[in-house]
């Protein structure tokens, strides 16, 4: 495995803050212009809004979206890109997309490279199915003879042949999505790099587009995929990187460098104390009670929120907890009950919630906590408070199955038991 | 195996080679275009002739039949000889400046030479140009006013048209990416243009009445010698040219066309990250 094929070096992508705001009228630049020579006179200061003489920018009116990124991937390797939103992925993808150029750093890519940053890139509403799959195509890198051969294939996969000559304006945004992705699943390249596309469709769709890379990632071809689907990440993937601010945070195997993500992530949640009306909320932690160090809750095991809050006056008040989807959704609200009279003296307190018998299925979830008395008045709320990842796979499924197809929010073992009431004969 | 290296302000030795790599592209872009230009409306292409020739039609009137300019051939073929070059080059500018901001979601999506997407816009002016020539070919039907050999030169005449119209294309386009104002100011252009290249009125007339030195001027806008070419061609021995300002043109043409690829390419880097 010494056959690199894609080698980055101390990659660099300075983005400039506010210019789009502030010089894009025609207005700006020419009073600036005009205004240029005055202002030099005054104070010899030669900033024209942000951007120095040289078109270089000073460093506080700047931010680095990559900073001195490195890595190297081997042919045929599957990695998974991961990180908080605004870490630099997607312009990472960017650059190794030649959409945008990196401020410094280098960059060496052997083979022939397709990206598919968003599905039905070009898609022209005016014209009709088959013409837009012979548009999309060739906007992703297809030739013609190419997207011949295929068209039949194409054509089976979106399940849109009687809309063939329909003006894809007149789509259900189904079949759309579907005839896109189809486009986009035929591409054959050396490499491909893929942002976030997954996260459209239905979970029907989905299921197929992770069928459709696993194929493309066992055919032996290099992969770049960017999501925040750890699940499909883990499933996927052969090699991860974490990107933590613009910069590289690990690079390593899929269960070492998702589990420390998503271990950092969890205990994000200390990180900032809230204060409201004499209380103020220090930290709320979730843990494994057996583990001792910080890691990804496994859905099954059990699990405690220990939250930690401090009264400047006496107070009548407890802790309510709220557990909900990331779409919103309650799936528990807990109380520490406190009923009336019972007033809490200024100080610190710890309360511990021990939720093992609340079993969560792998996912997201969001935590929120509130200060309150329970059909009394509200103290405090964060809402959210934190955001946590509950990981592993359901019971009775091995890892060839993809867990998306399992709906809900619990984590069931149930005992199940199968019992022949009656065998039919077959028919003499 | 292609290697390719990515780096800040590399000037792509293979940017050249590249866009013959992407001429699938332009061609299926420049499709695209022509495709989509009349869909969903009833007149379809005939609006490529409806528009210049309502133009010609009151400019015959005015010019022709009111202010009772001369011109040595049928007054509408001398006004259409220049309005169909003169729409070419205003479509062209009007619709390459507007077509990267148009095609937002391609730039920031996907890598090709940029330089396909105007340019697939001046061909969707061209094929206008092509419908809108039935226009004049009735109109020579009409008054029995038959070419001679000269009109061999206008392919040639055509390719200057083109090359004109790329220039300030490629210039007005980068621009537009970054200033929306040029939105605003190409129609303008578009409409005085069209007294600035002399289409309503015969060039010789314009050259009687400014002499030399002012004509000399007055075709430092390369599309006057387009136009001046295109009645040369057109009208046959009707029409005369001056040769020096014509070649001033073709000049002006080809540094123009220069200066829009250097500024174009130059810019188009950024393109991603400010439209």
């Amino acid at each position: 495995m010494t056959n690199t094929v894609i080698q980055v070096q101390d990659l660099s992508k300075r983005y400039v803050l506010g210019a789009s705001g502030s010089t894009d009228g025609l207005r700006h630049v020419i009073h600036d212009l005009v205004m240029a020579p005055f202002r030099r006179l005054k104070g010899g200061v030669n900033e024209v809004n942000g951007i120095g003489r040289n078109g270089e920018a000073p460093k506080e009116k700047s931010f680095l979206a990559l900073d001195g990124v490195s890595f190297e991937i081997q042919q045929g390797e599957v990695v998974g890109i991961i990180g908080r939103n605004g870490a630099g992925k997607s312009t990472l993808l960017k650059i190794l997309s030649r959409i945008t150029e990196p401020t410094t750093g280098r960059v060496q890519i052997r083979g022939r490279v397709a990206s598919l940053l968003e599905v039905g890139t070009g898609f022209h509403p005016e014209l009709t199915g088959r013409e837009n799959i012979f548009l999309n195509g060739a906007i992703l890198g297809m030739t013609r003879a190419e997207i011949k051969k295929k068209f039949d294939e194409i054509v089976a996969f979106a399940e849109v042949d009687k809309f063939l000559d329909t003006p894809v304006k007149r789509y259900s945004s189904g079949m759309y999505v579907r005839l896109a992705f189809a486009v986009a699943a035929h591409l054959e390249p050396e490499i491909l790099v893929v942002d976030e596309v997954l996260a459209v469709g239905d979970a029907q769709f989905q299921k197929k587009c992770l069928g459709k890379m696993t194929e493309v990632a066992q055919g032996g071809r290099t992969v770049l995929f960017v999501s925040h689907q750890l699940p499909s990440v883990r499933a996927l993937c052969s090699k991860v990187i974490w990107m933590d601010r613009g910069k590289v945070r690990q690079v390593g195997l899929p269960e070492k460098v998702i589990g420390d993500y998503l271990g950092e992530t969890l205990s994000l949640t200390q990180a900032e104390s809230i204060r409201k009306n004499g209380c103020v909320l220090e930290s709320a932690v979730i843990s494994d009670p057996k583990e001792s160090s910080a890691s990804a809750l496994e859905a099954g095991k059990p699990w405690q929120v220990c939250v930690r809050y401090s009264l400047e006056e006496d107070l009548q008040t407890g802790v309510t907890l709220r557990i909900s989807t990331i779409q919103g959704v309650v799936i528990v609200d807990v109380h520490e009950c406190i009923r009336g009279g019972n007033v809490r003296r200024a100080g610190k307190y710890e309360t511990t919630f021990d939720l093992s018998n609340v079993k969560l299925a792998p996912g997201s979830y969001l935590l929120s906590v509130n200060l309150m008395v329970h059909h009394g008045p509200l103290h405090l709320i964060a809402d959210p408070y934190a955001r946590f990842e509950v990981v592993g796979t359901l019971p009775g499924f091995n890892g060839t199955h993809w867990p998306y197809d399992i709906g809900g929010f619990l984590y069931a073992e149930p005992s199940v038991k199968t019992t022949a009431l009656e065998r039919f004969q077959p028919v003499v | 195996m292609q290697t390719l290296v990515i780096e800040a302000g590399r000037a792509e030795k293979n940017y050249w080679r590249d866009l013959f790599n992407y001429r699938e592209l332009f061609f299926i872009l420049a499709w695209r275009d022509v495709t989509v230009r009349y869909k969903q409306t009833t007149a379809g292409a005939a609006w490529a002739i409806i528009q210049p020739m309502m133009s010609i039609l009151i400019m015959t009137l005015i010019f022709g039949k009111l202010a009772g300019l001369h011109s040595a051939a049928p007054y509408a073929i001398m006004v259409s000889a220049g309005m169909l070059p003169w729409t070419f080059f205003s479509n062209s500018l009007s619709l390459s400046s507007q077509s990267v901001v148009n095609n937002a979601n391609l730039i920031s999506k996907i890598y090709f030479p940029r330089l396909i997407v105007p340019t697939s816009s001046v061909v969707v002016s061209f094929v206008d140009f092509l419908v809108a020539c039935t226009i004049l070919a009735v109109l020579m039907v009409w008054y029995h006013f038959w070419p001679t050999w000269r009109l061999v030169a206008l392919p040639a005449l055509m390719a200057l048209a083109i090359a004109a119209a790329l220039g300030p294309g490629f210039i007005l386009t980068a621009l537009t990416v970054r200033y929306r104002d040029f939105r605003i100011i190409i129609p303008f252009i578009v409409q005085f243009g069209i007294y600035a290249c002399g289409v309503p009125f015969d060039n010789n007339l314009v050259h009687k009445h400014l002499g030399d030195g002012w004509y000399f001027v007055y075709s430092l806008n390369p599309m006057v010698g387009v136009i001046d070419g295109f009645r040369w061609a057109i009208l046959g021995g009707a029409a005369g040219i001056y040769w020096p300002t014509f070649g001033l043109s073709i000049v002006l043409t080809l540094i123009l066309l220069y200066i829009g690829i250097r500024y174009f390419r130059k810019t188009e880097r950024l393109f991603a990250d400010v439209i």
